[in-house]
């Protein structure tokens, strides 16, 4: 479980987040969404330690993470595994080394156990045999599979992913999200994603929390999102009118 | 400006701050020290082949006058390679080199959140990125100098044999002559804390570049920049100190 705590981040006379508390349960896909520059990447970089919280707490099962220096956060930091927007795996570096490399600096692991992981976690996103290409020779749905594997290589306990979607056409979004509802159920995860897809909102949304300006506008799941009163939220989701026809159906 | 200054100090007392693992960062240190020692020793031999034999001839056009015995153009080529030729030359070119890659392999790697995935798994980035560099440059810019006045004087001696301006036995006769140590110590000095500089500036300026490709590129041309500044300033405090 991870639980924030009125946070707030400040940049110069820029306030992007204004007092944001919330819980994200274990096992269950805990949605950040809201329109751009609403505070979303903002708000995953400050729970994860990419940014300070300018005030407010993160907890990690009830472990202050906001006042460790970076030494103390590193137990923790191994035990979380993220997916940024553009994959950030490390261009010099093959698939299987992309995946070893955590288990390199963090395990004593020998080399074989270390292979036979990195196929695991391979196969587990089904990506057998592309073990020796490298990030450029790989598509987008790749470079994000392969992202999601060398998340999963040190079993986190907590996943975090940024914008699963963008770049990638409808199928493969909707095969990254089904991954990613997979091993939060399969590992007994708390994951957080930060997306405006609607898609994805509407998949695996079970906890969504709605961003507007800064705050917390909306709280709920994605069975309840249909049918809430919240204007902000409904001129997010229902934008479109595909979204608006379907909202009628329901 | 001091901003700038403290940013960089902070950022080399996090390079150096204990490894979590030795043999990831050793191996990394070994990958460094092939790139910028294999990787320039041809460009470094090319120029200073060059700069070698371009200086013996000059040098020999300049003491043309009889009363000056011809072997000393041989020692003034010698003294010349060794204490600034080949150091502080070698640093320039090293530092549009080796430099502009540093720059933009970690603005890149900042761009792409590589740098943000590293400090996610808990890595010191700067220890990781910095460090082999740093540890890297500063032995083997020193080689690369010994290599370079080698081969300067190597030139030097190739250019008595093609233009003539000195006979060859003059020159060697030049080269042998009056040889002090302090030079080559003066030169390897001034080698390590130009390695240490390209390095550092270069990466300072590749870690804290924001935006995107543009950026990137920017950050490259003010590491090469920053670097061949501080190289000369660098060359003048050492020589007028060791000197």
């Amino acid at each position: 479980m991870i639980e924030i705590k009125d946070i707030y981040k400040t940049f110069g006379d820029n306030d992007v987040l204004k007092g944001i508390s919330a819980t994200f349960q274990t096992g269950k896909n805990n949605l950040i969404i809201g329109g751009s520059g609403s505070g979303k990447t903002t708000l995953l970089k400050c729970i994860v330690g990419l940014h300070e919280p300018t005030k407010g707490k993160v907890f990690f099962e009830d472990e202050n993470f906001t006042d460790m220096d970076f030494t103390e956060r590193v137990p923790i930091r191994t035990q979380i595994g993220m997916l940024f927007q553009n994959s950030a795996l490390f261009d010099s570096m093959t698939v299987e080394e992309n995946i070893m490399f955590p288990l390199n600096l963090f395990t004593n692991q020998s080399i074989a156990e270390k292979r036979d992981r990195a196929n695991f976690c391979l196969e587990r996103v089904n990506l057998k045999d592309k073990n020796k290409l490298y990030p450029a020779e790989l598509s987008g749905g790749m470079k994000k599979r392969v992202g999601i594997a060398r998340a999963l290589s040190m079993q986190p306990k907590f996943l975090f992913v940024d914008e699963p979607n963008s770049g990638l056409d409808p199928k493969t979004s909707i095969l990254i999200d089904d991954l990613i509802q997979e091993l939060t159920t399969e590992y007994e995860m708390t994951t957080v994603v930060v997306t405006h897809d609607m898609n994805s909102v509407m998949g695996i949304g079970d906890h969504i929390i709605f961003l507007h300006q800064g705050q917390k506008w909306w709280e709920g799941s994605n069975k309840e999102i249909a049918h809430t009163d919240n204007k902000e939220l409904n001129d997010f989701v229902f934008a479109s009118k595909f979204m608006q026809a379907a909202k009628e159906k329901l | 400006m001091f901003q700038s200054l403290g940013k960089y100090i902070l950022l080399l007392s996090l390079s150096f701050k204990k490894p979590e693992k030795f043999k990831v960062y050793w191996a990394e240190v070994m990958r460094e020290m092939v790139s910028v020692g294999i990787g320039s020793l041809g460009i470094i031999s090319i120029i200073s082949v060059f700069i070698g034999a371009a200086t013996t001839i000059q040098v020999a056009f300049q003491l043309s006058s009889p009363l000056v015995p011809r072997s000393i153009a041989g020692s003034i080529s010698r003294d010349s390679n060794i204490l600034e030729f080949s150091p502080t030359i070698s640093s320039l070119v090293l530092a549009g080199r080796v430099g502009s890659n540093f720059a933009s392999n970690i603005g890149t790697m900042r761009v792409t959140e590589q740098i943000d995935a590293l400090e996610i798994m808990g890595v010191n980035a700067p220890g990781y990125l910095i460090a082999p560099k740093i540890l890297a440059s500063i032995t083997m810019v020193p080689l690369l100098v010994i290599i370079s006045i080698a081969l300067g004087i190597t030139g030097g001696y190739i250019a008595c044999l093609v233009t003539g301006s000195i006979t060859p036995a003059d020159y060697l006769m030049g080269v042998n002559d009056g040889f002090d140590g302090l030079t080559v110590r003066v030169a390897l000095v001034k080698a390590f804390v130009f390695g240490f500089i390209i390095a550092s500036i270069c990466s300072y300026q590749g870690f804290y570049t924001t935006g995107g490709a543009l950026e990137v590129g920017q950050s490259a041309t003010r590491g090469v920049v920053f670097s061949c500044v501080w190289i000369l300033f660098a060359d003048l405090m050492i020589t007028s100190l060791m000197l």
